[in-house]
């Protein structure tokens, strides 16, 4: 290693864009959630890590695996954590805030519309239309992660049949996510571990 | 749809939502079975097509789905304040449903993610925390890429579907490959559908 962890890490942080202020959080997270049509998770990644810069792909997915992993919905789990990074316990409510507040309104509007056209056919297929759209974007969303695996410490092999193990129990056999978790999850976690050390014995002997 | 709640009702409410809130491991959704048992079978503050709408409507609005939750509290308030013909007069009613149903589904969970992932950051440089991000990272990926598989073929896998399955695949090489705007994506789609095209 030419240089250790933390200081690179130091260095990242401060040159990296963060969010100007609580207002900027706000909307950025308001504007996030407006967009997310069939889920949030993928304009996360585009407007936090391409965009704005917030976080780093690696970041993300770390981020994101808590999130996933803590009871509650996860784009609200991880609004919540981003926030708190930067803003502490407000940064967290405010992030929370604009994920929730014009959503809510819109959402309660619409049903309050909707009651009325939901069986209309140019409804229905606009909703199916948008379901396609919504399907790509999910999949494309996690084919760019995958580029963040390359420093992964368990190596590529080790992490492609782990996902391919997922995506089959999940996808394919619809085994419950809570199980999934624990025992392709547990697994994984160990062996990162064990991978953890052995680098670690490594680096001191270079 | 008209019912009368006591105050005590209005707590069964929201103890229910709390409840639910630390087993709803992979989204407030994971829990939807659970409330269509209690609020629809049990105490008959919703009916079926309430129920299903809100589901279904949280889902194709902006947004994260869980607000699917708040639209079941409105729904069990407008039933207690008189239903859609009552008028603006069930509003207070549908928006303490709203407000209930929320602080029940999000309190507990965002309180346990907040102090969770504040020991994970503080404590990044262990050997388990950094275990626990990099074991899950393929996990994760893996995950989204299945929730996109599920979101497809829920319209059904059959031959005839192949416009939904081709939009699907172009869309998702376009993402993948260019920085076109989502919301450009997203519109054409719903104009496809509107047109009855796909």
């Amino acid at each position: 290693m030419p240089e250790s962890l933390p200081l690179k890490a130091c260095v990242a942080a401060a040159e990296r864009p963060r969010p100007a202020s609580l207002t900027d959080l706000f909307w950025s997270f308001t504007w996030l959630a407006l967009q997310g049509f069939g889920g949030v998770l993928a304009i996360v990644q585009r407007e936090l890590v391409e965009k704005k810069q917030w976080l780093t792909r690696e970041e993300f997915l770390e981020d994101w695996a808590v999130a996933q992993i803590l009871p509650g919905p996860n784009v609200v789990n991880l609004s919540l954590m981003i926030g708190d990074r930067y803003f502490g316990w407000r940064g967290a409510l405010v992030a929370l805030a604009g994920m929730l507040t014009f959503p809510l309104v819109i959402v309660l509007v619409l049903a309050a519309v909707f009651t009325g056209i939901s069986d209309a056919p140019g409804v229905q297929g606009a909703l199916r239309g948008m379901g396609a759209v919504a399907a790509g974007l999910i999949t494309a969303t996690g084919l760019k992660l995958i580029s963040a695996l390359k420093t992964n410490v368990m190596g590529r092999v080790v992490c492609g049949a782990l996902g391919v193990a997922t995506f089959t129990a999940i996808a394919l056999l619809h085994v419950p996510l809570a199980w999934v978790l624990l025992s392709v999850g547990g697994l994984a976690c160990v062996w990162a571990y064990r991978q953890l050390g052995l680098s670690a014995l490594q680096g001191t002997k270079t | 749809m008209m019912l009368t709640l006591t105050a005590s009702d209005w707590l069964a409410l929201l103890i229910h939502f709390l409840s639910l809130s630390l087993l709803a491991v992979g989204g407030a959704i994971s829990t939807a079975p659970d409330m269509h048992r209690y609020l629809v079978d049990e105490q008959h503050w919703l009916g079926d097509v309430q129920f299903t709408s809100s589901v279904a409507l949280a889902q194709a609005a902006p947004g994260p789905n869980v607000l699917f939750v708040a639209l079941l509290g409105w729904n069990v308030g407008m039933n207690a304040g008189g239903g859609i013909s009552a008028g603006a007069s069930a509003w207070p009613y549908a928006a303490l449903g709203v407000l209930l149903a929320l602080i029940g589904i999000l309190v507990p969970s965002t309180t346990l993610t907040f102090a969770a992932a504040r020991w994970g950051h503080q404590n990044r440089e262990l050997r388990a925390v950094r275990a626990f991000k990099q074991g899950m990272a393929p996990i994760v990926i893996a995950l989204l890429i299945a929730t996109g598989w599920i979101l497809a073929v829920s319209y059904g896998n059959s031959v005839q579907n192949w416009p939904l399955w081709l939009l699907t695949a172009v869309t998702g090489l376009l993402i993948w490959r260019t920085r076109l705007h989502l919301l450009w994506l997203l519109a054409a789609g719903g104009l496809l559908g509107w047109l009855g095209w796909i």
